[in-house]
C-alpha cells in the first residue's frame, strides 16, 4: 500500500449526518470482481439523474469542487453495509482524506486497509471548516499525518487525534498479511491448543 | 477480576498482543459471493492458499434469483460472480453451498440452522449483519474484503479491544410486540450512531423469554445501532435449539462444549463501558418513517415534523428524509397506503417468523389487498422445506402472496426483486436507507405480523387490535 504521511488538496462539504455505504455504493455495482473502476459510480443515485444526467444539485457536481481530494461529512459517516467497495469508490474517485465528527466502524477499518485517512474533530471544529468551505471558494487544507495537524492558508490550525497503530500503518503504508505472518508459529500454536468442538464435524 | 461474557470471548481469542493491538483467531469464516472475489484474486496474486478451508463456509444469496432456479441468471454481471465465487471455492477448497444444494441460504440463517454457529467462537463474515450470531454467546462482526483477504490467508484479524455496553432487558414483552420492535426500540433510543465503538451484551429478565430466533433479530440489527457486534450468554434455550444440528458437536464433544459454554456468562460485578436499560413492556409494535432505523414510532404514532427536532443537523435530516419519503408530518402512521410488502431477510426470514406472518393471514381469513403486491422469501431451503411441512406456503400462496426461493432478496435488491421509483413497501428487513430496495423506493421497516397485516389492509395496521398466537409459535 502507498504511505500517507502529508496532503494538501481541495476540500468538498458533503452536508448530512448518517451517509450510508448504500449511498455511497449503490448495490447495482457491487456485482464487479475487480476492486478498481467504482469512482464513476461513487455517490451515484445522488450524483445522477434518474436520465443518466449529472444532477447540477449535487454539491459535487458543481464546478468549484471539481478535484477535491478532501471530503468533509458528518456523523457516523459510512454507516451500514460493510461494502469495502465504499471506500474503493471514494478513492478511485480521487479521495484520500475525509473528515468527520464520527464515522462508522467497519467503514473506518475498510479505509485503513486503502490508504485512506479519516480524519475525527470535534463538532465545532466541523463545523468550523464547513464554514470556511462554503465561504470560500477553492478552499484548501494541508493535512499532516507525522504532526497530526490540519492547516489552511488562512491561518487556521487544529491538531486530530488517531489510534497509534492505525497512524503507523498509513504513514509506513504496512501490508496486515504480511505482518500477521510474522506470527506464523503462535499461530500454528494457537492451533494445537484450540478444543476440537470449535472444528465443525458432520457425523 | 469479574469479567463480562465479552471479555472471555476477547482473552480465549488472543493469539498475540503488541502495541494494544491484538492479533485474533477466527473460528469460523462465512463467505458469500459479493464481498469475496476481490479477496480471493488477492491470496492468488501473492501465491497464498486459504489456511483452514476446514473453517470455511461458502453460500451464494446477495444477487440470486427468488425465482425458478432451474434457469439461468439472466443478470450477466450478477451471473459472472456467481460463477467466480464456484470457481474459487473449487480452487481453493472451500466447502459451497450453491444454488441447488439443500443448504442453501442466506448466509446469517444457515450459519445458525447447520450448527456451524455455536457459544464461544469468533464468527466473521465479509457483510455487517454477521452480528446476528452473537445471539449464541458468539463474538461475531462484520468484515470487508481485505479482512476477508486477511482471515482467508491467516485465519487471524489484526483487533482493539472495542468497548462493552451493557443492554439490560427489563420488564415483560407486551402482546404484539416482537424481537424487531425491541430493537427498534433500542435504535430508537440510543440513535443509529449509539453502540459505535461498543459491543453489546443484552441482558436482563427478558432474555430466557427469547427464542434462540428471537436473539438473532436483536442481534442482528446491533449493527444497525452502529455497534458491530451483539450478544446473549448462552443458556438452555441456546444447548437444546443446537443439540443434533448437521454440525454441532456430538457425544462426548457435545458435553465437554456444553460444560465450556456454560461458563460463558459474565461474571456478577462485572464491569462495562456503558449500560442502558430499556423497559420493553413500555414497547409497542414500530413503523419507520424515515431513511435510517432510528427514524421510527409506534404505529399508534404520527409522522413527526422536522420542528421537533431541536439539533440543526438532525432537523435537516429529517427534512431530507420526509422529502424522500413524500410523507407529510402529523400524517397518522395507520393512514399510509403501501404498495408492496416484504417479508424476508437475514433479520426476519426464519421459522417463526413465517409462523408469525401466517398466523395473521389465517386468523384474518383476508387475500393481500388490492394493488399490493407482496412476497415471501425464506431465509433457506431448510427454512422453506419446513414452511412447507407446516403448511404456511398455502396458506401464503391463498391469500395472494407470492412464494419464493431463499436469498437476501428485495432487502438489498441486488437480484431483480427491487421496488420501483415511488413505490412504498412494508419490509421485514433491517434498512430503510435510500434507494436500498430500489432508486426512489420508501422502505417502512416493521415486524413479520405488522407486514403481514399490512398486505392484507393495504395500509399500516396495529397488530394488537386482533386477539393472535404470537408467542405460541415462536416455542
Amino acid at each position: 500500500m502507498e504511505p500517507f504521511v502529508r496532503h494538501e488538496g481541495l476540500v468538498a462539504p458533503l452536508d448530512r449526518p448518517n451517509v450510508d455505504t448504500d449511498a455511497i455504493i449503490p448495490k447495482q455495482f457491487l456485482k464487479r470482481i475487480e476492486r478498481t473502476g467504482f469512482g464513476q459510480f461513487l455517490f451515484y443515485d445522488w450524483r445522477f439523474l434518474e436520465s443518466g444526467e449529472p444532477n447540477p444539485e449535487f454539491i459535487l457536481n458543481q464546478s468549484r469542487y471539481q478535484g477535491a481530494t478532501i471530503l468533509l461529512a458528518r456523523d457516523n459517516f459510512g454507516c451500514g453495509s460493510s461494502r469495502e467497495h465504499a471506500p474503493w469508490a471514494l478513492k478511485d474517485y480521487g479521495f484520500r482524506v475525509i473528515i468527520a465528527p464520527s464515522f462508522a466502524d467497519i467503514f473506518s477499518n475498510n479505509s485503513l486497509k486503502n490508504g485512506i485517512l479519516l480524519v475525527r474533530l470535534p463538532e465545532e471544529q466541523v463545523d468550523e471548516l464547513f464554514k470556511r468551505c462554503q465561504q470560500t471558494e477553492g478552499y484548501r487544507l494541508e493535512i499532516d499525518l507525522e504532526n497530526c495537524t490540519i492547516r489552511d492558508k488562512q491561518g487556521l490550525s487544529v491538531t486530530f487525534d488517531i489510534d497509534p497503530f492505525q497512524r503507523e500503518t498509513l504513514l509506513k503504508g504496512l501490508d496486515d498479511i504480511s505482518r500477521t505472518l510474522q506470527h506464523e508459529a503462535l499461530i500454528a500454536a494457537y492451533e494445537a491448543k484450540r478444543p476440537d468442538y470449535l472444528t465443525p464435524q458432520l457425523a | 477480576m469479574a469479567k463480562t461474557l465479552f471479555d472471555k470471548l476477547w482473552e480465549r481469542h488472543v493469539v498475540v498482543e503488541e502495541q494494544g493491538q491484538a492479533l485474533i483467531y477466527i473460528d469460523l469464516h462465512l463467505v458469500h459471493e459479493v464481498t469475496s472475489p476481490q479477496a480471493f484474486e488477492g491470496l492468488r496474486l501473492a501465491g497464498r492458499k486459504v489456511r483452514r478451508p476446514d473453517l470455511t463456509f461458502a453460500t451464494m444469496d446477495h444477487n440470486t434469483p427468488t425465482t425458478d432456479r432451474s434457469l439461468p441468471i439472466q443478470d450477466p454481471i450478477a451471473a459472472k460472480q456467481i460463477e467466480t465465487l464456484i470457481k474459487n471455492c473449487r480452487e481453493f477448497g472451500v466447502p459451497l453451498y450453491d444454488l441447488h444444494h439443500e443448504n442453501n441460504g442466506i448466509v446469517h440463517v444457515i450459519g445458525p440452522e447447520l450448527g456451524l454457529t455455536t457459544p464461544g467462537k469468533t464468527i466473521v463474515c465479509g457483510d455487517s449483519h454477521t452480528s446476528t450470531h452473537g445471539a449464541f454467546g458468539a463474538w461475531a462482526f462484520g468484515i470487508g474484503t481485505s479482512e476477508v483477504e486477511h482471515v482467508l490467508a491467516t485465519q487471524t484479524l489484526p483487533q482493539k479491544k472495542p468497548k462493552t455496553m451493557e443492554v439490560y432487558l427489563d420488564g415483560r414483552l407486551p402482546y404484539g410486540v416482537t424481537a424487531k420492535d425491541i430493537i427498534l426500540g433500542l435504535i430508537e433510543k440510543i440513535g443509529t450512531a449509539g453502540g459505535t465503538g461498543y459491543v453489546l451484551e443484552f441482558t436482563g429478565p427478558v432474555v430466557k423469554e427469547l427464542s434462540m430466533e428471537e436473539r438473532m433479530t436483536i442481534c442482528n440489527m446491533a449493527i444497525e445501532a452502529g455497534a458491530r457486534a451483539g450478544m446473549f450468554a448462552p443458556d438452555e434455550t441456546t444447548f437444546s435449539y443446537l443439540k443434533g444440528r448437521p454440525f454441532a458437536p456430538k457425544g462426548d464433544a457435545w458435553e465437554r462444549a456444553v460444560a465450556d459454554w456454560k461458563t460463558l456468562a459474565s461474571d456478577p460485578g462485572a464491569r462495562y463501558d456503558a449500560r442502558v436499560e430499556l423497559d420493553v413492556s413500555a414497547l409497542a409494535p414500530f413503523v419507520t418513517w424515515g431513511t435510517n432505523p432510528g427514524m421510527v414510532v409506534p404505529v399508534t404514532g404520527r409522522v413527526p415534523s422536522p420542528e421537533d427536532f431541536t439539533d440543526p443537523v438532525e432537523r435537516q435530516a429529517a427534512e431530507k428524509a420526509l422529502a424522500y419519503m413524500d410523507l407529510k408530518p402529523g400524517t397518522p402512521i395507520e393512514d399510509i397506503r403501501i404498495d408492496r410488502v416484504f417479508i424476508g431477510s437475514c433479520t426476519n426470514s426464519r421459522i417463526e417468523d413465517l409462523r408469525q406472518a401466517a398466523e395473521v393471514v389465517r386468523q384474518l381469513g383476508k387475500k393481500v389487498a388490492p394493488g399490493v403486491r407482496a412476497m415471501v422469501v425464506p431465509g433457506s431451503y431448510r427454512v422453506k422445506r419446513q414452511a412447507e411441512e407446516e403448511g404456511l406456503d398455502v396458506i401464503f400462496k391463498e391469500a395472494g402472496f407470492e412464494w419464493r426461493e431463499p436469498g437476501c432478496s428485495m432487502c438489498l435488491g441486488m437480484n431483480p426483486d427491487i421496488l420501483s421509483p415511488g413505490e412504498r413497501c412494508a419490509s421485514t428487513s433491517n434498512r430503510n436507507f435510500e434507494g436500498r430496495q430500489g432508486r426512489g423506493g420508501r422502505t417502512h421497516l416493521v415486524s413479520p405480523p405488522m407486514a403481514a397485516a399490512a398486505a392484507l389492509e393495504g395500509r399500516f395496521v396495529d397488530i394488537r387490535q386482533w386477539n393472535l398466537n404470537l408467542r405460541e409459535v415462536t416455542a
